[in-house]
């Protein structure tokens, strides 16, 4: 989906959060989603995406950088923002002993524009649970009640930080196809997860978190498309990597070895697996636990972490062979 | 699934508070240790104050049984209907993340702290009027000579106590810890405050002391709505020093409230 320039609903400039510890959560973020589009935020557990669309929300204000939604400040301008926006926080946020419609009717009160509260249950698939506190729901039904009343008051702006946690398969898909109808009525989206699935499936565009920084941004197919292919197999016995054809004319941009197994990269991936195939054809040998594999988010998102990790294993003095190229 | 447009209207600040005083009062009701301790202590404790006092001691202070008595309930009405319960009630509302949950909607911060201090707020202002009403049947209490400065002492302690339990569930981590955390406003008040001992049976120095505490102005009123012997300059000192400590409690709930759990 193409990003409308003049109608940036959320803007997010050089982002910063600094916990009361001195925890810097958040360290230079920035990007922009535009009216109608579901934006994703990516990451690890720790990345920062709940530091940083709690910012966005207006809980907290931020350490340095610019938060603009709807082209007001969310925290110092809460008033204006408020009645345009819906929230469904990580987890919680509604007493226990209060019934599911009771929280509904406290919620519509609360809420310019409100929907009918039996309408907002019936959108989540809770209609039939209106007299059950809050206490006996199960982890999925919290979680629909909760982005039932974020739907409450038909806000154009949505913040939803992993709304699918804890829902079964059916679940999951029924919130999915609420989000995308609502994105075609012309709501924006910003959703956190840590189901690449789901980012694939859903956003427009998505950005993954990296220790509060953006690794990497795009629309799915441009952030996967920047990520390199992998040919990965168990080299032959009384084989070494220097034994195979060379990476230069083969395509191959870097390499990692773990014990026989080697992982080739490559953005070429067609041409690099012929050469491989047929060096190995020519000399006679199997390529044991072969494994051909275009780039994906999943493996986007596998590398950033792994580049992570790899650094803090080189710097443990690990023995395991790490061949960089940086990916822009 | 669809998602239709509604038709509400834009809220405000009455119709917010109406609908969170509605779902607090819904849980007030539902929390049976609190209800218990919110309606039921403030009227059964001061008989405990009756036995510890002798009648000579009484007339000596200038006071009689209703004096006595009708102080010390609206002090214990106080302490356990509006702080201590509001203690549990705020910490309750943050640790299951509510607080925090309403931060994202359109109440203000002001109207979330008084939305969900009303329900205790109104009990203690219900049961003081019944316990005006019972001592004045019962113990034969004549009609305040100065009830102007009954009203002022209520509203004054009502709104230091919501604040002063803010404050304390700022400092409380979880509903446990905050029947610990609450003793010590509640023990000094008992003592220092005259709803135990009238502050007109303790030393002079002890006294003068005393005065300065947070809930004695407010019982100080109270009891002089009734005994009429509060001097113009009395009350003003009183009236003083209740409004100082409501603001300095209100500007160190603005300062310190923790509308969130620590990590």
């Amino acid at each position: 989906m193409e990003t409308n320039e003049h109608e940036h609903v959320i803007e997010v400039t050089d982002l910063r959060r600094v916990y009361g510890g001195g925890f810097e959560a958040v360290r230079g973020v920035s990007f922009s989603v535009g009216r109608g589009e579901i934006f994703a935020l990516l990451g690890t557990n720790g990345a920062g995406k709940t530091s940083t669309v709690e910012l966005l929300e207006g809980l907290a204000p931020p350490a340095g950088g610019r938060v603009r939604v709807l082209g007001h400040d969310p925290y110092t301008e809460r008033a204006v923002v408020r009645p345009r926006t819906g929230v469904m926080l990580q987890e919680g946020g509604f007493p226990s002993e209060l019934t599911v419609g009771e929280t509904a009717r406290m919620w519509a009160g609360c809420t310019s524009g409100a929907r009918p509260e039996a309408e907002a249950l019936a959108l989540v698939g809770l209609e039939r649970r209106t007299d059950v506190r809050v206490k006996q729901l199960s982890g999925g039904e919290r979680r629909r009640l909760d982005l039932a009343l974020a739907l409450l008051g038909n806000p154009e702006v949505l913040f939803l930080d992993e709304p699918t946690t804890g829902l079964d398969a059916e679940g999951r898909r029924a919130t999915w196809e609420l989000v995308r109808e609502l994105r075609d009525g012309g709501t924006t989206v910003l959703l956190t997860t840590h189901y690449l699935e789901e980012a694939e499936d859903l956003a427009d565009r998505l950005a993954i978190l990296h220790e509060g920084r953006i690794a990497a941004a795009g629309t799915p197919a441009e952030v996967t498309a920047s990520q390199p292919s992998r040919i990965s197999f168990e080299l032959p016995s009384g084989y070494f990597v220097g034994d195979l054809p060379a990476f230069g004319p083969l395509g191959v941009s870097g390499y990692e070895e773990e014990g026989r197994v080697v992982r080739l990269r490559t953005h070429e991936l067609q041409r690099a697996a012929t050469r491989l195939l047929v060096w190995a054809e020519e000399a006679g040998v199997t390529l044991r636990g072969l494994d051909v594999r275009s780039a994906s988010l999943e493996e986007a998102f596998l590398r950033i972490a792994r580049q992570a990790s790899g650094k803090d294993a080189s710097e443990a003095g690990s023995s395991s062979v790490v061949a960089e190229e940086r990916v822009a | 699934m669809s998602a239709v447009v509604g038709s509400g209207s834009t809220t405000t600040p009455a119709g917010r508070m109406r609908a969170l005083v509605r779902a607090e009062s819904t849980l007030f009701l539902r929390n049976k240790g609190t209800l218990v301790a919110a309606l039921f202590v403030p009227l059964v404790l001061p008989f405990s104050v009756r036995s510890a006092m002798s009648d000579t001691d009484l007339k000596e202070a200038g006071l009689n049984i209703g004096t006595l008595i009708l102080p010390a309930s609206v002090g214990f009405s106080l302490l356990f209907a509006v702080y201590a319960a509001l203690v549990g009630v705020f910490v309750a509302r943050r640790e299951e993340l509510v607080l925090k949950r309403l931060r994202t909607g359109e109440l203000r911060d002001i109207e979330i702290l008084t939305g969900s201090a009303l329900p205790a707020a109104v009990t203690c202002l219900v049961q003081s009027l019944l316990l005006a009403v019972g001592c004045a049947v019962l113990l034969d209490l004549d009609v305040p000579p100065a009830p102007q400065l009954a009203v002022i002492g209520l509203l004054l302690g009502v709104v230091m106590c919501v604040a002063l339990a803010a404050l304390t569930a700022s400092f409380s981590r979880t509903t446990e810890s905050a029947q610990v955390t609450s003793l010590p406003l509640m023990l000094v008040s008992f003592l220092g405050s005259g709803i135990t001992v009238p502050l007109e049976v303790l030393p002079d120095r002890l006294a003068t002391f005393c005065e300065l505490l947070p809930l004695t102005p407010v019982i100080t009123l109270v009891r002089g709505a009734w005994t009429g012997d509060l001097s113009g300059y009395e009350a003003l000192g009183a009236v003083l020093t209740g409004l100082a400590w409501t603001a300095l409690s209100v500007f160190a709930v603005r300062r310190w409230f923790r509308w969130e759990p620590r990590r």
